[in-house]
């Protein structure tokens, strides 16, 4: 097995923010299962803030335990803070992940800014309403 | 919490038996087995004793037994050393599509030096068709190998129908025997094979031994240049403690390998057929029938086989996966591809081998303890709510 740390072991057997967001006002997705790993985060934004942050994912440890660690730190946070979460950022805040899993695993950021990405041009397209 | 250890291919536990046996050779008896003293008696008496045990078990004569590092060491010395002596006749081999990777990156070896290799194909089930072979052999090949059994979906090859063919052509052909010998009967004499692998941890033996046989009057260049040990084929001084082991996990597996075959199936069966029952859209993988008495693996749709083998962990269940997490290399199994399982459905494999240690309330344990965690991750995988939400669902 590789060498989980504990913050890697606990989000994997405790992720958090495991689901899907009704009428999401983003959704982003990345990866594909052929890969092995493919992420889903879903989030509400209120005030231009993620009020409300949710994902689903395909993959090994690794690729539940990033996904649980992004969405835990970017709850709460503004969208210009939330997109200032990186690979490396997350896998720091996870104490570090097995080298051959931090391309292929540390996805969740990219699919949180994809979410973001997807909120941002709908509310263009929808004249700037916010919710 | 209860401990179950399912992963018996990846290696088997010890026998006390094999244990005590290797003890004087770590210890008092200590000599090298090429001296010519009492001490250098002591140790080979021992390996020449390991050797008829080993050969007994596959039904070989003591001196066709050549002991190596490992399984894979043994198929290195195989697919490289019967080729080499071959080569004035040919550069041709050819490989089954789901050898071990010893036996297939030794092919990838031999193409460098100016070899070429042919692979046969198999079905979904992971079954080399005789019919194949012969399409492949050519003027000029010099060597087939294609494994008895696969150690990842446990599926046992027509060996001696095979072997018919490349006899009357004339033609060596080595059979990796690491997943079979000790575990089902094998006789050489009977597959009609010229070589075979096979590796003392997967039958209750050690560790970092294993052995070629290879038929007397068959040419085999060696890989280690050195001394004169084991006939001049393989250089080094015996590991004499793990061989003496070898040999006496080889003696008792003669004795109990039907007896293990008829426990272990029964157990295996219940398991490939009540986890299929119990979770859907399961995939066993695999020969249904002809596949080894302990191994039982399957696919799970929707999920990745990492984060399955990390729960049954957590539950103090030891499995073995063959998705691209698991594997260093990052590639999903090349058996499984092999047998057109799509790369998707890949990722979900999971494989259960069961050992001689293994009872009925462990399987009990695993189909209460599977289901549960299929379900947990297919509640986190978004190709399952994908797969739920177009309807075909149904839940």
């Amino acid at each position: 097995m590789p060498v989980y740390s504990d913050k890697v072991m606990d989000h994997f057997m405790n992720p958090r923010n495991v689901g899907e967001i009704e009428n999401p006002d983003g959704v982003g997705e990345v990866g594909n299962p052929v890969c092995g790993d493919m992420m889903t985060f879903h989030i509400r934004v209120k005030d231009n803030r993620l009020e409300d942050v949710k994902f689903k994912t395909f993959g090994c440890g690794a690729a539940i335990a990033v996904s649980s660690m992004v969405s835990e730190m970017a709850k709460g946070k503004t969208l210009e803070e939330a997109k200032k979460i990186t690979p490396k950022s997350v896998a720091d805040e996870l104490e570090g992940l097995p080298k051959q899993k931090f391309h292929c695993s540390n996805l969740g950021a990219q699919a949180l800014n994809k979410a973001i990405q997807d909120y941002l041009s709908k509310k263009k397209t929808k004249g700037g309403k916010e919710r | 919490m209860r401990k179950v250890y399912l992963d018996n291919a990846a290696t088997t536990p010890l026998l006390p038996e094999v244990r005590e046996a290797m003890m004087p050779y770590l210890g008092d008896v200590f000599g090298n087995p090429s001296s010519l003293h009492d001490w250098g008696d002591g140790a080979r008496e021992a390996i020449e004793t390991a050797r008829a045990q080993v050969a007994g078990l596959i039904g070989a004569k003591a001196e066709e037994i050549i002991f190596t590092g490992s399984g894979t060491e043994a198929n290195n010395l195989a697919v490289k050393g019967l080729a080499l002596a071959q080569q004035a006749k040919g550069k041709h081999v050819v490989v089954s599509a789901i050898e071990h990777f010893s036996v297939l990156h030794s092919a990838k070896t031999l193409e460098k030096w100016g070899f070429e290799v042919s692979e046969v194909p198999v079905d979904k089930y992971g079954v080399v068709n005789p019919e194949d072979v012969p399409r492949s052999l050519r003027k000029d090949t010099v060597l087939v190998s294609i494994m008895q059994a696969n150690g990842e979906v446990g599926t046992i090859e027509p060996i001696a129908e095979i072997a018919k063919i490349t006899r009357e052509r004339g033609i060596p052909f080595h059979t990796d025997g690491v997943a079979t010998a000790g575990t089902i009967p094998v006789n050489v004499g009977e597959l009609g094979v010229d070589a075979l692998s096979l590796a003392g941890n997967q039958f209750y033996g050690p560790k970092g031994v294993g052995a070629l046989w290879v038929r007397k009057g068959v040419r085999i260049i060696p890989l280690l240049d050195g001394g004169i040990q084991e006939g001049g084929r393989r250089a080094g001084t015996e590991n004499v403690p793990v061989i003496v082991g070898l040999g006496k996990a080889a003696e008792l597996a003669q004795t109990d390998v039907t007896k293990r075959v008829k426990r272990l199936t029964p157990l295996r069966d219940r398991l490939l057929k009540e986890l299929s029952g119990k979770i859907e859209h399961l995939v066993v993988t695999g020969h249904p029938q002809h596949r080894l008495p302990g191994h039982a693996s399957f696919c799970v749709e929707f999920i990745e086989g990492e984060s399955m083998l990390m729960l049954l962990n957590s539950q103090g269940i030891a499995v073995s996966s063959g998705s691209a997490c698991t594997s260093r290399a990052l590639k999903a199994s090349h058996v499984l591809i092999a047998m057109g399982i799509p790369h998707e459905l890949a990722q979900g494999s999971i494989l259960f081998t069961l050992g001689i240690d293994n009872t009925a309330e462990d399987i009990d344990y695993v189909l209460e303890t599977m289901p549960p965690i299929v379900d947990r991750l297919r509640q986190m995988s978004p190709l399952y709510s994908k797969f739920t939400k177009s309807g075909k669902g149904g839940k």
